[in-house]
């Protein structure tokens, strides 16, 4: 029983991926969203290192979340519409791992990618050197979170066919914790504060959100399949 | 066993509430005597079910929808065979955007032949298939029938199958009762 779980985590987790390869210009659109308007910034903005300073945190992590909330809209959209979701519903398997599995692709393709190009962006934004770490890590876990919550989001809206102002009504307000905690790492980093403990908090938030967000996407999934 | 019924009046429903993805107001299944809810893993592993949409990824070819579709063991050489044998030779890597509503069909009836499921569910399994075509599922289904195996299929079209069963759904039927 527990191999027929890890085939569903793992095949579904290789199938996304190899999607998101086939169309990597539809999979590349978060990131070139994110870098595009960083360099809006500085033109609406000032050029000036020390009025970008200390708007750099904030609007890295609005930018990286505003990324994510684009990306997640079409998560479970085109397996409901090709009929794959319902083959994944009747799947004997729990239905929490191939979920699990579809929203790791997910991060994998949209919050590492963000993360990695994420120092371009600082240096973009004047950002101090001390935040570059603290931005990184917690723009990491934090993308996870905003992944799993986004997904919920998407699996509730995946019948609607313009659900997209309606997912981003449901998953704002739940984002905004990890938004604050995420900049507030970066804020202490640049201080010169401690800013393990911010992070702490985003990690337990990625914890609690990795062990309840797939039941609850399931549970989405199933109650849109049953309609 | 052949489901036949008015456009509308519940054979999609039925095969839906069979796979269980559907949950019935009232009334159960039962599978070898145990209602499904209480087995639904074990019973999950004996369904194949074919809905109207064949499952099919746009952006992957024939061979790896087919693969993705079928048990983790299947053999990469039983996947190529199945899918010659549906008339999708040398379109194995083709990505399956460039394939008809046809082929797409095809493709996910090449899961008849790589499943080991006892149960078929097919819902209109012979939409947008041709003549042959249709005359090669019926006798794979008439070979899944001699080797004990179970089909319910919704279609408008009568079968050349022997010792079809066949029900009439009616709209204001109790199927969930079924």
């Amino acid at each position: 029983m527990s191999n027929a779980h890890n085939a569903g985590f793992t095949g579904y987790l290789q199938r996304d991926l190899l999607l998101a390869y086939r169309r990597h210009g539809e999979a590349a659109s978060p990131l070139i969203f994110f870098l595009l308007v960083a360099t809006l910034v500085p033109l609406g903005v000032s050029p000036e290192a020390g009025r970008l300073e200390p708007l750099a945190p904030g609007i890295i992590w609005v930018m990286a979340l505003l990324a994510t909330l684009l990306s997640t809209e079409g998560l479970f959209a085109s397996d409901y519409q090709d009929g794959s979701l319902e083959q994944m519903i009747i799947a004997p398997q729990l239905l929490a791992m191939p979920v699990l599995g579809k929203v790791t692709a997910h991060w994998l393709v949209t919050g590492l990618p963000l993360t990695l190009v994420s120092p371009i962006i600082g240096i973009m934004l004047s950002l101090p050197s001390d935040g570059f770490i603290p931005m990184m890590a917690s723009l990491a876990l934090g993308t996870g979170c905003l992944s799993l919550v986004g997904a919920v989001g998407a699996a509730l809206t995946v019948s609607l066919r313009k659900g997209g102002l309606l997912l981003s009504l449901l998953v704002v307000p739940l984002y905004m914790p990890v938004i604050i905690f995420g900049s507030a790492t970066v804020q202490a980093g640049i201080d010169g504060l401690n800013w393990f403990a911010p992070l702490a908090i985003l990690g337990a938030m990625l914890a609690t959100a990795v062990a309840l967000c797939p039941l609850a996407i399931a549970g989405a999934l199933r109650l849109v399949s049953s309609n | 066993m052949q489901i036949e019924g008015a456009n509308g009046s519940g054979k999609t429903t039925l095969l839906r509430l069979l796979t269980r993805a559907l949950e019935a107001s009232s009334g159960s299944v039962f599978y070898a005597g145990v209602d499904i809810d209480q087995c639904l893993y074990d019973y999950r592993e004996q369904i194949l079910y074919l809905g109207h949409q064949p499952g099919v990824k746009l952006n992957l070819s024939a061979e790896e929808n087919l693969r993705w579709m079928s048990p983790a063991s299947t053999a990469p050489e039983a996947i190529v065979s199945a899918l010659a044998d549906l008339g999708l030779r040398g379109y194995e890597d083709v990505p399956c955007y460039s394939l008809s509503a046809g082929q797409h069909r095809r493709v996910a009836l090449a899961r008849l032949l790589t499943s080991r499921a006892q149960i078929w569910l097919l819902d209109e399994p012979f939409t947008a298939i041709d003549k042959q075509g249709v005359a090669f599922l019926e006798q794979c289904m008439q070979q899944h029938l001699n080797q004990g195996g179970a089909i319910l299929v919704s279609t408008h079209q009568d079968l050349a199958i022997t010792g079809v069963r066949k029900i009439r759904v009616e709209p204001a039927d109790d199927a969930g009762g079924f």
